[in-house]
């Protein structure tokens, strides 16, 4: 099966005063197309590091990064910018959008860069952000958006462009409970209906609950998968900024997920 | 791409923008004022030699090219005339004198120089016509006295000098209008040589009648002008009296110009320093700003050419945003310039200094277009260090 995003035995090693630090460590993982899955784990746990190196950011020490079967580790840098802005989307926990640019040439930045910015595209940056709840606010800059409303224009433009995989980098983290389920739900949402592969790395375990799989890390390593509907549910539903309290959820009693 | 970035963010944030041009505005109204008043003082003091239509200027030997210490007899213009290759001389006699004139609300300083009609030095009439004898009670004025005294040809002016230790008055009447002729940074009125003779102040009023007539320089035109240095060199070698030189070795030997233009100049470059400073100061904080904002675009695929070129247009039409709105600013105020104001807005000096604003822009952006293009993308991530 050929996956939208695979790595294999991927480790990142850095050198601090003469001592190596494994940031991440011999990580193996697949996303498939329509699947979007939760990278939980503690702060220095090598979520982001990974993350920078599935956006081909950074190279990793070993191993192999492969994005709709393309090898990362084979490209140039020139050619890892490119690839990047036609087969990932990205959006970041903040700073997302250009300030002096309004929310649908936010979206719209994306085909520019490729290129491939027309008529229909313009009407396609229109629809995504009129299923976002942002119709109204097409012609808004970003200071006069919410933060809520600004992470829905990042999730827009880190769509438009068709890529083979979206990569989200804490998308709630400014965001109230209320706005954070909102922005989540239509993220996981049009990443199943546009059949990418979503991968959300976020600290908040209640948000879990939209995703396919939960790929905790600790230490750099992948400490463990969750793909049950109903365990993931359970530890949406027991949700906690501290991800250490999923080993204790798994050990939870059953009357927690009945209840949920 | 690049342009649309540029021009977006330039449009979207207009205000701030606005303002790094009025900067650079003011930059270049102080440096297109220094180089118009360098050009406007350099032309007072060389303009009448600059325009002499001459091919060596004679002085007395000795006296350092100085027109106020060279005495040339003009018994003494026979040896200058039969050095084989000279084609034809001028005598010039330069003095200074007050010019009353109807109207006037006090006297006009003036630089008066005697020309023998027909001879080298005798500058070109635009208007009216040339002197008829070199006794005739007639003056041909300068552009600069023309503009700032409103006097026209066929009218009778008035010079006034100090002759023994009694003001005598000549009147004269106005015959011509040549061109700018400006000496000492004076303006200039040409008079026939013995009139001139006659005119200018001296120990007897009207001057010894048995007395030989003197130059201060002679005009020289040459069969070859572009043998000029040789020709001065045998002038030297055969007319040891004399010591001959081009025009702009002559102007620049003119009292205090080279420490002028040295002056003038400094004071332009330190300008252009500062403009260099100032406009990449502003770049730099503003890119100082946009760290996180570049960081994200490389994120998602901008690549340095494009966030490069986008910081060098943005700087460059910034620049040229500024420098056009100096440059209109530096225009409309000299409109309200008093006519006799020493600035000068020369087409090649001025567009010397235009060019080089133009070019302080980008040369002061280059560190800002560098940091730019060294903000890694991590820094979305929060990661680069």
């Amino acid at each position: 099966m050929e996956y939208a995003l695979q790595t294999i035995n991927v480790s990142k090693v850095y050198d601090s005063d003469g001592s190596a630090i494994r940031a991440v460590d011999d990580v193996s993982i697949e996303v498939a197309r329509g699947e979007f899955v939760a990278l939980v784990g503690p702060s220095g746990s090598g979520k982001t590091t990974l993350l920078a190196m599935l956006a081909g950011l950074l190279r990793p020490t070993s191993g192999t990064i492969l994005i709709d079967g393309k090898d990362l580790g084979k490209m140039s840098d020139a050619q890892r910018t490119a690839f990047r802005k036609q087969k990932i989307g990205f959006t970041f926990q903040s700073n997302n959008l250009v300030p002096y640019l309004t929310a649908q040439e936010n979206v719209e930045l994306m085909l520019r860069l490729n290129g491939r910015l027309d008529g229909a595209g313009k009407e396609r940056a229109r629809e995504l952000l009129d299923r976002l709840g942002l119709g109204e606010r097409l012609n808004s800059l970003p200071r006069k958006l919410s933060g809520g409303q600004q992470q829905r224009v990042a999730i827009a433009r880190a769509l438009i462009h068709d890529p083979a995989v979206v990569l989200a980098d804490e998308p709630t983290a400014s965001l109230d409970t209320e706005r954070a389920f909102q922005v989540v739900e239509s993220f996981s949402e049009i990443i199943r209906e546009q059949n990418r592969a979503g991968i959300m790395v976020t600290h908040d375990l209640r948000m879990v609950r939209y995703t396919d799989r939960v790929i905790q890390m600790r230490d750099g390593r992948v400490e463990r998968i969750v793909s049950d509907p109903a365990e993931i549910e359970a530890i949406a539903t027991v949700g906690h900024m501290d991800a250490l309290t999923m080993p204790l959820f798994a050990a939870a009693p059953q009357p927690v997920l009945t209840v949920a | 791409m690049a342009v649309y970035l540029a021009l977006k963010e330039i449009w979207r944030a207009r205000g701030r923008f606005l303002l790094v041009s009025l900067v650079i505005a003011l930059i270049t109204m102080l440096v297109l004022f220094v180089a118009g008043l360098a050009e406007g003082l350099g032309a007072g003091n060389r303009e009448f030699l600059e325009k002499l239509d001459a091919d060596l200027v004679v002085y007395q030997a000795k006296t350092e090219l100085q027109t106020t210490t060279s005495r040339i007899g003009t018994s003494k213009l026979n040896e200058l005339r039969r050095v084989d290759g000279v084609k034809d001389v001028g005598p010039i006699g330069l003095s200074n004198a007050s010019l009353l004139y109807e109207g006037a609300a006090e006297p006009l300083n003036i630089s008066i120089i005697g020309v023998d009609p027909g001879q080298p030095g005798e500058p070109p009439v635009f208007e009216g016509e040339n002197f008829r004898t070199r006794r005739a009670s007639e003056a041909v004025i300068d552009r600069n006295v023309a503009v700032r005294t409103g006097i026209q040809v066929g009218d009778t002016i008035t010079i006034k000098s100090i002759q023994g230790t009694d003001e005598q008055f000549y009147p004269l009447t106005v015959v011509g209008v040549t061109d700018g002729r400006q000496n000492f940074l004076q303006p200039s009125v040409i008079l026939p040589y013995r009139t001139w003779d006659k005119v200018r102040p001296q120990g007897i009023p009207g001057g010894d009648p048995n007395a030989e007539l003197v130059a201060n320089i002679v005009a020289v035109q040459l069969d070859d002008p572009a043998q000029w240095e040789q020709m001065a060199a045998r002038i030297q070698t055969e007319a040891p009296d004399f010591e001959a030189v081009d025009r702009v070795t002559a102007y620049k030997a003119t009292p205090g110009y080279k420490e002028q233009q040295r002056t003038l100049d400094t004071q332009r470059y330190f300008a252009l320093l500062i403009g260099i400073l100032v406009i990449g100061g502003f770049f730099q904080i503003l890119t100082l700003q946009k760290v996180a904002q570049i960081g994200m675009l490389k994120a998602i695929g901008a690549s340095n050419r494009v966030i490069g070129l986008a910081s060098i247009m943005q700087i460059t039409a910034i620049t040229f945003l500024g420098v056009a709105i100096g440059a209109v600013a530096t225009l409309l105020l000299s409109f309200g310039f008093p006519p006799d104001f020493p600035i000068v807005f020369a087409p090649n000096a001025t567009g010397l200094a235009v060019l080089s604003l133009l070019l302080i822009g980008p040369l002061g952006g280059l560190v800002s277009v560098r940091y730019s293009l060294r903000v890694e993308p991590l820094t979305a991530l929060g990661l680069a260090q």
